[in-house]
């Protein structure tokens, strides 16, 4: 309410030259929306427009949605390997979130290095290293036999398993920064009151604090969702080509049997659905607003 | 509602390292009554409000609650209500469900809960905001709730840390007057932080002077007021002009004090000849003397400075001896229109000053 007060008040004194000014300004933003919309927007337009025109014009492609198992299995097994991801990333970002906010300001400037140094090693780099790490006859295996725990090397990588391993890797930066941003912004006085008013720690944090801090792990939940619907490098090398997931069938689809409105027509589900996941959670975002939990 | 309960601290201290925030403070407060700890900013007063509710734990000492030793205990087994500075009401709790809080946490039914939350939304006034958020409420409403949150569960003792400190002047009265009448109703212990002289002498029964984590002087605030113990009492609890002489005679109860050529009469139960002493004067004892009017002090000085309060005058009258005093004359006692530079004979009775101690602080 405030910001549009104030924004009529900045807008009433010197209504034309403003216009000037900000034809001015939008004309410097030109050349970067020209070659977003140039090489960008329209070639994926492009290509997305191939899943109603080829083989031919129709939404053919789109009706195997019903009866392609395979592409249907693709479309289970991303969601399923998303949802799992999901659950597992926000789990432990949430803990570690939980830590890094209740840390001293000196030991939260390395706890976040700690959890945003990962995020700038390529991640065919840590693909890799995860194979290595799972492989039969990997680190993890060995250790296992060495130490008497297992007899024969269990199947960690090639398989979901592996995926799942090598997404929460990637994923748990991404889930503990939002939840991070909203735990910060929870008052401490409002444990403390908490606690003054006879409630146990545990208490606190179910009642108090889980909830104050729903809002950051929602908006994590969904961008860490979202990312895993496209995952493709990480998927590919720890999946070894035996689970397929959206990503690597539309490529598939595409680069080897060269089924070009088959594969746009997955990419265009995806996108379909990633901007209906973004709608749904605006309005979270708008329920939250009014909770009044910003104020 | 329960009976009331008394709480004393003995020889609390509180040390962060090499740095000593409360020192050695011990004090009683009775069933029922009214305390304020006032202090400048790190004084330590709201480290011992903290230590009593229980979230600092002390480094010696100890706090006992009608005789019982609560020190070790964690906030939630003490059973104090307390109301924050910011109030910290829970923003996505509705005011009821805020009352609820306490009451949920200690088993109670539903319906008793009810009862409960109604009753104190009653006491103060806000039965038609059940249902609203903190964040839809005024800076008062919320001050009201927290002040409900803190009481709906009858606690032992009721503890504000600068309660009225985020309100307007006008409000902040309204307030005082509000929790004034609260505390004389439901007759429970209440323990206030402020560094307001003027909030803590308009609440208290008893205020607790602290400075630099000690406790300077206890009392009554009209005693406070009338008898400072040191020089930062008498500054900090309002105004006062300090005057430093030598004792030069005494004759039984008082004595002849000397600042450089003026005499004074002061009254005086000790100190012997020839030792200084320091007087604390308040500028409302000084009364201004027409022609032929004599008093026991009488000094002659010109206006340096006056400024007009509406409800009175506020001099500083240049002395030879004296330097500068500070006096308030109300509006219908000034016989003139006060100017600079205007002489003025003042007087004073040999009771109006106090002697302080010196303890270095304004």
């Amino acid at each position: 309410m405030s910001s549009a007060v104030l924004t009529t008040r900045a807008a009433v004194p010197a209504p034309v030259p403003r216009h000037f000014a900000n034809a001015g300004w939008y004309a410097l933003i030109l050349p970067a929306f020209l070659l977003m919309t140039a090489i960008y927007v329209a070639p994926i337009l492009q290509v997305l427009a191939i899943s109603v025109t080829e083989p031919t014009t129709g939404l053919d492609n789109y009706e195997r949605l019903l009866t392609n198992a395979g592409v249907q299995r693709a479309i289970v097994t991303t969601l399923r390997i998303g949802l799992i991801t999901t659950a597992i990333a926000l789990l432990l970002g949430y803990v570690l979130a939980y830590v890094v906010a209740l840390a001293s300001p000196a030991a939260q400037r390395w706890w976040l290095l700690a959890v945003l140094v990962p995020l700038w090693i390529s991640v065919l780099v840590r693909a890799f290293a995860w194979v290595t790490l799972l492989r039969r006859q990997g680190l993890v295996n060995q250790g296992l036999m060495n130490a008497g725990i297992i007899d024969a090397p269990l199947a960690l990588v090639w398989n979901e398993l592996g995926i799942v391993i090598g997404m929460v890797h990637y994923m748990v930066p991404y889930a503990v920064l939002p939840m991070l941003a909203s735990m910060r912004e929870i008052d401490p006085r409002l444990l403390a009151a908490a606690r003054g008013l006879g409630a146990s720690r545990f208490t606190v944090f179910r009642r108090v604090f889980f909830p104050l801090s729903a809002p950051g792990l929602a908006a994590s939940g969904v961008l860490v969702f979202i990312f895993s619907l496209g995952f493709y490098i990480t998927p590919a090398i720890l999946g070894g080509g035996r689970t397929l997931m959206a990503a690597e069938w539309i490529k598939m689809q595409i680069l080897d049997i060269v089924r070009w409105g088959m594969g746009a027509m997955l990419a265009t589900v995806l996108v379909i659905a990633i901007l209906t996941t973004l709608a749904v959670f605006s309005r979270v975002v708008n329920l939250k607003r009014l909770f009044g939990a910003g104020a | 509602m329960s009976q009331a309960h008394a709480l004393s601290l003995v020889g609390l201290t509180k040390r962060y390292g090499s740095f000593t925030a409360v020192n050695d403070v011990s004090l009683d407060v009775a069933q029922g009554q009214f305390l304020t700890l006032l202090g400048p900013s790190g004084s330590g007063k709201t480290t011992i409000l903290m230590a009593i509710a229980g979230f600092v734990a002390p480094s010696a000492g100890a706090i006992l609650l009608d005789g019982r030793e609560i020190t070790p205990l964690p906030p939630e087994k003490r059973d104090f209500g307390m109301v924050f500075q910011g109030y910290a009401l829970f923003p996505h709790m509705t005011v009821a469900e805020n009352l609820a809080f306490p009451l949920r946490v200690r088993g109670m039914e539903r319906a008793e809960r009810d009862t409960k939350i109604r009753a104190t939304l009653d006491l103060v006034q806000l039965s038609q905001f059940a249902e609203r958020r903190p964040s839809q409420l005024s800076g008062g409403q919320q001050q009201r709730v927290a002040l409900a949150r803190a009481l709906v569960f009858e606690p032992n003792l009721l503890l504000l840390d600068e309660p009225l400190s985020a309100l307007d002047k006008k409000l902040r009265a309204e307030l005082q007057d509000e929790l004034k009448t609260l505390h004389r109703r439901i007759g429970r212990t209440f323990i206030n932080v402020t560094h307001d002289q003027e909030e803590a002498m308009s609440l208290s029964d008893t205020v607790a002077i602290l400075n630099h984590g000690k406790l300077i002087q206890i009392g009554a605030p009209d005693a406070l007021y009338d008898r400072p113990r040191t020089r930062f009492v008498a500054g900090f609890l309002g105004k006062s002009n300090m005057i430093s002489g030598r004792i030069a005679e005494r004759i039984g109860a008082t004595a002849r004090v000397s600042v450089g050529a003026t005499t004074l009469t002061q009254r005086l139960a000790t100190g012997a000849t020839g030792d200084t002493v320091l007087l604390s004067l308040r500028p409302e004892r000084i009364a201004l003397l027409g022609d032929g009017e004599t008093a026991e002090n009488m000094v002659e000085g010109h206006v340096s400075a006056w400024s007009y309060l509406g409800a009175g005058h506020s001099l500083t009258v240049e002395t030879t001896d004296l330097g500068s005093l500070r006096l308030t004359l109300p509006t219908w006692r000034a016989p003139f229109a006060p100017a600079e530079g205007l002489t003025l004979r003042l007087g004073w009775p040999s009771d109006a000053a106090a002697p302080v101690e010196d303890d270095g602080d304004e």
